[in-house]
């Protein structure tokens, strides 16, 4: 027979964020159980996480239990022992032969235990084992922990209650509706569960509440926001939206300011005008069915023009006073505790500035992209730091590229942002961050682990994207100095970069960077060389080849230098070898390859490397490292990992 | 339509049929009813309690000479805490919400991660910010640790921010027009406290005085929680009450101070450390003068 299993933990509102990882982690520890099973599936909403499976058998599968008992040649008294301890008769046994010789043994017959016991005991540890970042206790000290309080627990094998307790809950067929449309107990059976919910004006699909909210959202007219739509389905469950207008007079605001507040502080959408201006309107999502009487929208108006008000009082009075009369207040702003203040920082980043190649507007906005840490509008909208900045530079009439390059700094702040958009900008944000590695690391203030206060592996993977992205051919080497632990924590984020991000292979990175990774655009050049020579069937031979060249230099401890002598060579595979490589010498590998690996080929084939002549195997071992040395710049093609 | 101290009223009464104390404010000045010792040293030990209170916040660095509408240099703060929180917690929040007249079936109530933490207290909890149509009405907090100590019962910790919540429920867009009671506003009531103290807090308050003051208080906390013998027979009747009072005392100084532009980033964490090490002593001493005395048992 076969049984329909829902589990449903009902709990107290859970973060968005953490849903849907937590879902995942359920379905491994149910996976883990080694219970057969059709279909599973997993929902949630914030107050509840759900696992359904088709198919368990009502009773796990018979076994037998393999017991070795003593051997053959045995006392009969040993043997009439280890049967009673069996509870048969000695002639139960079955005799096996083992290499150590023949022993007594006794197949025990292990019944299948019922299912609905199997779960009953697990789930507690299956719940209590779903990963979450944070944790609380709330039954007393020494409590389980869970991300909230559970509240009730749903958990049905066919029309059986799977009874187990947790938390001082005891497992039952009553879920909980809507906190207010809904009834608080609800009796459900595998088959009405999900129906019964939406009775109680809960939609359990995450899916189906992402689809009613993005359905209600018109394309043309609210800014796409694929991210508030996933939060609000998490935040929700049962998700309606409800249109709500503001006064355009806030429309003389800046567009970042009224989206921001709009995201990130209130979770509402954004509506544009036909140009993409902003409307003074907005799309929030409410978690009820309908607003008839307006109250919602009335309510989220009014939160809304105080927010603004706010925003509009802070702008301001921040102009009362401009970017450049703000520097020296920055000396009372502290970077970081050992680092001194955010004027230090300031007046390091305008000399890097100069040193990275950027010019009069580099060293200004360098020197005033971090004024807006002291203005009311960035104490009350901290991510809008650079952007604030930026639009006050403007307003204040600094130039363009001054102004951008300010607005910009901070990118990217992850590596789906773009980079700054001018140069200014961009050599602006690499002397930012560069100055924040180079002090943190100086002071101790290194990454560990997952544990990365001050941001550094952003920082540093933000300044790698820009030197590529930018085609900015600094030398990250030198501008990195002599901390070698700075210099390994850049080599990790280099390879991150080309690997992760741009989708090079390992082994290519490592092939391209072990010729040298100081100038990353020059590398990203080598590494899109590289990938395309591996198409080519001669790459992968040539590569191997590179490798045996590599040991048979290690190997006799060959450090390179000299020239190969002509008249040493042998006639045959390595003075052709030779031909071709000086024919070709100076060609791109591209064009060589082709021609270059079968006399690669031969040369092995052929012609022994450790010959007794001292000089002759000086020659070819010359020849072999003139032929690696040729190529190498371009990357370590030993690195490759072959199939061959 | 309510008025600001009907909904005070209602809420105490609320709470009251819920087996809660009704306490009056603690009378020494307090950034947030958390402060209070019927929180800050309530939720400490194994003993169940209920109260509510409503607690004036000061806030030195929120005032605006009373031109803002939204911002406050004191606030009125509903304060609840049940410990242990019962498993119907949340219902009962939401029920006292329709106790002054809301109907949650036609308002939406969003639940949204927020974990509170108080460095200088040496406590913090899992929660959220309670959002009633995209208002922030209220901090709801499971307690988890306070002045670094584990709690034995986990406290459920409710503030409604009371002006809001008037403000909301009487249609007004700013806080000083809202109806007290009485036929007084709440700009009758209040207006020249906020004016005054923003007037005093960013420009009149002597600097040099406010730290003198901190280093007294400190040094009488500090005096004495150095007496405080967890060996003695005599601890239960050692007041480590007005000691907090100190350490409350210097915590507003240094809110003060800190409106005032007087204390720097960098002595800030300083500061707070000093603060959090006098709450963190006066809690752990706490938990330990309420514990029960071991009694030496004759051979």
């Amino acid at each position: 027979m076969s049984l329909p299993f829902l589990l449903e933990i009902g709990t107290e509102e859970i973060p968005d964020w953490m849903i849907p990882g937590a879902l995942e982690n359920l379905r491994l520890l149910f996976e883990r159980l080694g219970i057969p099973h059709d279909e599973v599936r997993v929902d949630a909403t914030p107050r509840r996480l759900v696992l359904r499976a088709e198919g368990l058998p009502a009773r796990q599968p018979d076994s037998e239990e393999r017991i070795p008992g003593p051997a053959k040649s045995a006392p009969a008294q040993a043997v009439a022992g280890f049967a009673r301890k069996q509870g048969i008769a000695p002639e139960e046994l079955a005799v096996e032969s083992t290499p150590k010789g023949e022993y007594y043994v006794y197949y025990k017959k292990v019944k299948g235990r019922e299912t609905k016991d199997l779960l009953g005991e697990s789930l507690p540890g299956v719940i209590l084992g779903i990963y979450f970042p944070k944790t609380m206790y709330w039954t007393g000290k020494g409590g389980p922990r869970f991300i909230r309080p559970i509240r009730w627990i749903v958990a049905l094998l066919g029309n059986d209650i799977v009874p187990f307790e947790l938390a001082g809950i005891r497992s039952g067929a009553l879920t909980s509706g809507h906190r207010r449309l809904g009834a608080r107990e609800v009796a459900v059976t595998c088959a009405d569960y999900e129906h019964r919910l939406r009775d109680h004006y809960v939609i359990l699909s995450a899916q189906e509440r992402h689809d009613r909210i993005a359905g209600q959202l018109d394309p043309g007219r609210v800014k796409a926001d694929p991210e508030l739509v996933r939060k609000l389905s998490y935040l929700t469950e049962y998700p309606t939206t409800i249109t709500g207008s503001f006064d355009p007079e806030f429309l003389a605001l800046p567009g970042e300011v009224l989206s921001t507040v709009m995201r990130h502080h209130q979770n509402y959408f954004s509506v544009v005008e036909a140009g993409g201006r902003l409307a003074p309107e907005f799309v929030a999502v409410m978690n009820i069915e309908s607003d008839p009487e307006g109250f919602v929208r009335k309510g989220n108006e009014r939160v809304l023009r105080a927010r603004f008000n706010d925003a509009r009082f802070f702008w301001e009075t921040d102009q009362k006073k401009t970017l450049a009369a703000r520097k020296q207040d920055l000396a009372h702003v502290t970077f970081q505790a050992k680092l001194g203040s955010y004027l230090g920082k300031v007046e390091r980043m305008m000399t890097l500035a100069a040193e990275l190649g950027g010019d009069a507007h580099a060293v200004r906005a360098a020197e005033l992209c971090k004024c807006d840490l002291t203005t009311e509008l960035v104490k009350e909208f901290t991510e809008l730091q650079g952007v604030v900045g930026g639009l006050y530079a403007r307003a204040q009439g600094e130039p363009e590229p001054v102004w951008q390059a300010i607005y910009d700094h901070y990118k990217p702040e992850s590596m789906d942002d773009s980079i700054p958009r001018n140069r200014t900008g961009q050599i602006v944000a690499v002397a930012d961050k560069l100055d924040t590695l180079r002090g943190c690391f100086r002071v101790g203030l290194v990454p560990s682990g997952s544990r990365d206060p001050y941001a550094l592996r952003r920082a540093a993977q933000g300044v790698v994207k820009i030197l590529v992205e930018g085609r900015l051919e600094l030398p990250l080497g030198e501008l990195i100095g002599e901390d070698a632990s700075l210099r390994a924590f850049f080599e990790e984020r280099v390879k991150y970069y080309f690997k992760e991000i741009r989708g090079f292979g390992y082994d290519e990175v490592n092939a391209c960077m072990a010729a040298g990774w100081s100038n990353l655009v020059d590398l990203e050049a080598r590494l899109e060389r590289v990938r395309s020579l591996r198409a080519s069937p001669d790459f992968e031979p040539l590569a191997a080849s590179f490798k045996r060249i590599k040991n048979i230099l290690r190997q006799a401890g060959f450090t390179g230098g000299g020239t190969v002598d002509t008249a040493l060579l042998e006639e045959g595979p390595e003075r052709d070898l030779y031909e071709e490589f000086t024919r070709t010498a100076g060609q791109p590998i591209e064009s060589a390859i082709s021609r270059l690996r079968p006399k690669v080929d031969l040369f092995f084939d052929k012609v022994l490397v450790n010959v007794p002549d001292e000089k002759i195997r000086r020659n070819r071992l010359t020849l072999l490292s003139t032929l690696l040395a040729e190529f190498s710049t371009i990357a370590d093609f030993s690195e490759i990992v072959t199939n061959s | 339509m309510p008025s600001f101290q009907e909904i005070i009223l209602t809420l105490k009464q609320y709470w009251a049929k819920r087996d809660c104390v009704i306490q009056e404010p603690y009378d020494v000045e307090v950034g947030a009813g958390t402060m209070c010792p019927e929180t800050f040293l309530r939720v400490l030990g194994p003993d169940p309690y209920r109260v509510a209170y409503v607690q004036p916040s000061r806030r030195p660095a929120d005032g605006r000479y009373g031109d803002n509408p939204n911002r406050l240099y004191k606030h009125s703060q509903l304060q609840v805490i049940l410990k242990p929180a019962p498993a119907d917690i949340i219902e009962q929040y939401l029920g006292s919400l329709e106790a002054i007249g809301i109907d949650l079936r036609k308002h939406d109530i969003k639940f949204e991660e927020d974990n509170w933490e108080a460095p200088t207290l040496g406590a913090w909890g899992i929660g959220w910010q309670v959002m009633l149509d995209g208002l922030e009405i209220s901090q709801f907090t499971y307690f988890q640790q306070c002045g670094g100590i584990d709690l034995d019962l986990v406290p459920a910790e409710l503030t409604y921010g009371l002006e809001r919540l008037t403000a909301f429920l009487q249609v007004k867009d700013s806080v000083y027009d809202i109806e007290w009671g009485g036929g007084f506003t709440y700009r009758d009531v209040r207006y020249k406290d906020e004016l005054q103290y923003s007037v005093y807090n960013f420009e009149m308050a002597d600097i040099a005085t406010l730290w003198q003051l901190f280093d007294l208080h400190e040094g009488e906390a500090g005096r004495l929680l150095g007496m405080y013998d967890p060996k003695s027979a005599g601890k239960k009747r050692f007041p480590l009450l007005p000691a907090y009072d100190q350490v409350l005392k210097c915590s507003n100084l240094f809110n003060t101070l800190d409106a005032r532009g007087a204390i720097s980033v960098t002595e800030r964490q300083a500061v707070i450390q000093r603060v959090r090490k006098m709450a963190v002593a006066v809690a752990q001493a706490w938990v330990d003068q309420q514990a029960p005395v071991a009694v030496e048992v004759a051979e």
